[in-house]
């Protein structure tokens, strides 16, 4: 547990929780600007965070201690990938949790929860966003690790510290094929994952599309304001993953103030840079077909195999 | 006598003991006498095995015991662990059996046969010569298949299942009887040591019939695919306290089949053999969590995901002797593979007994009758939830920790160890991911479904928590289960130097009190650290929320129902409208049965009047394997029947031109 750690899993969840929101709201403010409208400005999740936390919690009827459990499931969680993750600085408070197949679990348990929380409510719309939910999920997680494996094997640790500060001393290795092929695979499972167009629309409420949307209708108030918050700290989470794990450059390797300043501002370019590029691919794309879906990611997953194949044979 | 011995001998006593008094005490002691008797037993099994991996071994020969050959009792550290396997799930199993059994399975026989079963496991693991491991492991299969037929006068299927266990299980012992008297004749006796001087010259076509052969027999045990279709018939149908202990040891003792024939008597040998493995291991892994994602049956469900699970326990084996010339990645593939066995005899003991209890206390194990169960069965759904956690490969659960070894073994597995290993890691590291991601799917579709919502029939409207023997029996398996996903470091020294000792090699992993470090490679994982930091981050998350954002007490309000009055049960989604889009995604691979009859309305055929919809996912293996065999199986039966018409002088003069013919053939041959 060195100096750096303890600065980087301190800095990192504060920067996440601050900063994924505003993220969003510069995602829609793109959104709406490309779209031709004037846009509610980049601060609107926050101020929709603050009133929805001044409301009255509210418990549905027959809904149990999953339901109210399951936000609170998918923050921490979250919370915790930023605490161990090498975001804004290389090393880890936890070094032995800040491994790339316990982040990825930790982020899928999080989508557990709140896919049980969706047949906890017992409607019909909580079961069919928790159905469509794992379905992707089930897709999305053989992908995610056989990519974790093929960035892995070079390196020969999944320990995300030491995956990123090999990329940082030997950057031919983010060109390699086997990069290559992971990263395209990582893009389009992230974009299942975090419920991104052509997956899933963030901005609809059309009950037959819906998937994340489905899972979280009843919840109001403050457990809503949990649920969006983990739902654009997911995002940033996985962008920054996406970025660091590609292009680490910038990260702080040292415990001085500007160093870990640098850090941050590194991460926050990075992460704003892959958002709005999401945001202006998502203005020329139209939401695929359910069904349609599962041939994505066949397609992700075929490259991250492919990725595995070349980290063996051309190593 | 040494404690393991000691220990071992009280095990068998008690469990005789338990035997007789299952055959000889009044109805309504029966179920305690012999459930306490038991449970005692298994405790006693436990500590042998413990003790053996500790390192006190147990020899002892009984010359008159049985013709022949004798029998020997040999127990080392790899009988250890299995006896202590068998004896910690025998002890649960015993514990619930009491409240369970006193219901619905506390007949004479099966009272009596359900310890029996029990130290004909432990014996099958502690047996030092082939005659013994033989005879136990026939004894065992007979005990099993009385038990799975607990229930047959109530229903039918239970018959029908015994039948294919019965006839698998016989098929499998004819493998192994095969495989391990191939191997005998080679050597002076019939004990393991003799075997292990013989396999030294042993030609590799022998070797490669011994492993084969044996490999069917104890994969069959295993419900290894495509040698599974007893285990998701037999396992469900079986009372649920019997179905743990099959799920969760029974299917260990494959394990121990293929790890002491292939890696201790045959001492590793040629890498194709551990590529078969492999690909049966994979095969199995996907194969079992497809049909488990697809299955609306709660125990037909867990069935299959012992077979994903086993299949997962052999891709450890495969790679561990794949790379038998890089000794620390084949040690820590083989230590995985052994954690994940122990690891899933834990969690699948919670999951069979919350199973058993679900289906007393509402009356059905159909998922698609379930839900609702969280207000009346507390302690049943907390227990499955756990367990379902612990299957689902997620932190902080138990097949978590043996999920990521294995797969830190395949990661380490160099290109030295050849083109055949080079091009199998990808495929099998694709088959541990898919697996990983259809078990998360199959376990909250189990829990959610099954414990969650509003239930779906009046058996689970009316369902009770079960007796305090049954739910104290799930809280001891759950606390293990979770001990085991906190600190694998405990057993993970032992089984580093049991695997190290099994390849001839050093220990893989070092425990770092609370870290998993491996040796020789570079990875560390912490579970203790990860379940830690993700409970305190809950914890720390509610106290902000609760005592900084919102002060308010929460409002009880009406579920969104569209406005269209209140939502019925109906209209929830079940088990298998939950697993649809799963089923249409794999169409191609599980080839589901869907028929849709609508009745129309004599007045016009614009009116419809009823539909019927049946969907079925039929194991296609069965249907295409099995099928055409059986059929070509009676039809050579009907032919056969043809000879025998009854007539004593035909008779007769079939044996006389049998013996002619043999006669003939000697004569010709020698």
């Amino acid at each position: 547990m060195s100096a750096l750690g303890i600065v980087g899993g301190v800095v990192q969840p504060l920067a996440v929780v601050a900063g994924s929101p505003v993220l969003v709201g510069m995602m829609r403010q793109v959104r709406a600007r490309l779209e031709g409208r004037a846009g509610p400005g980049i601060a609107q999740p926050w101020r929709d965070l603050r009133k929805l936390f001044g409301k009255e919690p509210i418990a549905p009827r027959g809904t149990g201690v999953v339901f109210r459990a399951a936000p609170y499931a998918l923050v921490a969680t979250t919370l915790v990938v930023s605490f161990v993750a090498p975001l804004a600085t290389v090393d880890s408070p936890l070094d032995p949790v800040a491994d790339l197949f316990a982040v990825v679990a930790l982020l899928t348990a999080g989508t557990v929860a709140l896919a049980l929380a969706g047949l906890d409510t017992g409607t019909a719309f909580g079961g069919m966003g928790a159905s469509r939910e794992m379905t992707i999920v089930a897709l999305v997680e053989p992908t995610l690790l056989v990519a974790v494996f093929a960035l892995s094997v070079p390196v020969g640790s999944t320990n995300l510290a030491a995956i990123v500060s090999s990329t940082l001393r030997d950057p031919a290795r983010a060109i390699s094929p086997a990069s290559l092929l992971a990263a395209v695979a990582l893009v389009i499972v992230i974009v299942a994952e975090t419920g991104r167009l052509p997956v899933d629309n963030p901005s609809t409420h059309l009950e037959l599309t819906m998937v994340h949307e489905a899972m979280v209708l009843e919840y109001a108030g403050p457990d809503l304001a949990l649920v969006e918050l983990a739902s654009a700290m997911r995002l940033g989470v996985f962008l920054a993953l996406l970025a660091n794990l590609f292009v680490p450059w910038g990260i702080a390797t040292t415990a001085g103030p500007f160093a870990v300043l640098g850090g941050v501002l590194a991460l926050a370019v990075k992460v704003v840079v892959l958002g709005l590029a999401l945001a202006v691919g998502e203005v020329f794309l139209a939401k695929l077909r359910l069904f349609r879906v599962p041939e994505l990611l066949a397609g992700s997953f075929l490259l991250a195999l492919l990725a595995v194949a070349a980290s063996f044979f051309l190593a | 006598m040494n404690p393991t011995g000691l220990a071992l001998g009280v095990a068998l006593v008690l469990g005789v003991f338990a035997a007789v008094l299952g055959a000889a005490t009044r109805k309504h002691l029966r179920a305690r006498a012999v459930g306490a008797v038991t449970a005692l037993c298994g405790a006693a099994g436990t500590i042998a095995g413990i003790s053996a991996m500790c390192g006190t071994r147990y020899y002892a020969a009984f010359p008159a015991l049985l013709p022949l050959s004798g029998v020997t009792i040999t127990v080392d550290s790899t009988s250890g662990l299995f006896l202590a396997v068998t004896g910690a799930v025998a002890f649960v199993s015993a514990v619930y059996g009491v409240g369970y059994a006193r219901a619905d399975a506390n007949g004479r026989l099966p009272q009596a046969v359900f310890p029996l079963f029990v130290i004909t496991m432990m014996l099958v693991v502690s047996a030092g010569n082939v005659g013994a491991l033989l005879v136990c492991w026939e004894l065992m299969a007979l005990c099993s298949l009385v038990l799975v037929l607990t229930e047959h006068h109530r229903r039918p299927e239970v018959a029908r299942a015994g039948r294919w266990y019965a006839v698998m299980t016989h098929l499998g012992f004819v493998a192994i009887l095969a495989g391990l008297l191939v191997f005998t004749a080679a050597a002076d006796d019939d004990t393991f040591p003799a075997l292990r001087v013989a396999a030294h010259h042993l030609s590799p076509t022998t070797a490669s019939v011994v492993f084969v052969a044996t490999l069917l027999g104890f994969g069959s045990k295993a419900g290894v695919v495509p040698l599974h279709v007893w285990l998701p018939r037999a396992h469900p149908e079986a009372p649920s306290h019997v179905s743990a202990l099959m799920s969760a040891a029974m299917v260990n003792l494959g394990v121990y089949g293929i790890v002491r024939v292939g890696f201790d008597l045959l001492g590793g040998g040629q890498r194709w053999w551990w590529l078969l493995t492999l690909a049966l291991g994979g095969i199995s892994a996907v194969y079992g969590i497809l049909h488990a994602a697809m299955s609306t049956d709660l125990k037909r469900l867990l069935g299959y995901s012992t077979t994903e699970n086993m299949g997962l326990v052999l891709i450890g084996l495969g790679a561990a002797g794949l790379v038998a010339d890089d000794p620390v990645v084949a040690g820590l593939a083989l230590a995985a593979a052994l954690l994940h066995m122990v690891n899933h005899a834990a969690f699948k003991t919670v999951l069979f007994l919350a199973a058993g209890s679900v289906q007393r206390g509402a009356g059905s194990r159909d998922l698609d009758a379930l839900g609702g169960l969280s207000g009346p069965m507390p302690f049943t759904t907390a227990a499955f939830g756990l367990g379902a956690l612990a299957a689902s490969a997620l932190p902080p659960g138990t097949a978590f920790v043996s999920e990521w070894l294995l797969l830190q073994a395949l990661i380490h597995a160099r290109p030295s160890a050849g083109a055949a290993a080079v091009v199998m890691m990808p495929i099998a590291v694709a088959a541990v991911a898919l697996t990983a991601g259809l078990a998360v799917a199959t376990f909250v579709k189990a829990f959610g479904v099954g414990f969650l919502g509003r239930p779906r029939s009046a058996g689970a409207a009316a369902a009770r928590e079960s007796p305090a023997s049954m739910t104290a029996a799930l809280g001891i398996a759950v606390a293990v289960c979770a001990v085991l996903a906190v600190l694998p470091t405990i057993l993970l020294s032992q089984l580093g130097s049991l695997a190290s000792g099994l390849l001839r090699t050093g220990s893989p992993a070092a425990m770092d009190g609370i870290v998993v470090r491996l040796v020789g490679v570079s990875g560390a994982l912490s579970p203790l650290m990860l379940a830690v930091v993700s409970v305190g981050a809950a914890l720390g998350l509610v106290a902000v929320v609760r005592l900084v954002l919102t002060r308010q007490a929460r409002r009880a309000a009406r579920l969104w129902d569209c406005g269209a009055g209140p939502l019925s049960a109906r209209m929830e989604y079940t088990a298998t409208s939950f697993a649809e889009p799963l089923q249409r995604v794999f169409d191609d691979v599980v080839q589901p049965e869907t028929d849709v009859d609508v009745t129309h309305a004599r007045e016009s055929a614009y009116l419809v009047e009823a539909i019927e919809f049946r969907n079925r996912v039929l194991d296609r293996i069965e249907r295409w394997l099995y099928t055409p065999l059986l059929r070509a199986v009676s039809v050579w039966a009907a032919a056969a029947r043809r000879l025998a018409t009854g007539s004593v002088h035909r008779y007769l003069g079939y044996g006389f031109y049998t013996l002619c013919g043999l006669l003939i053939l000697l004569a010709v041959t020698r």
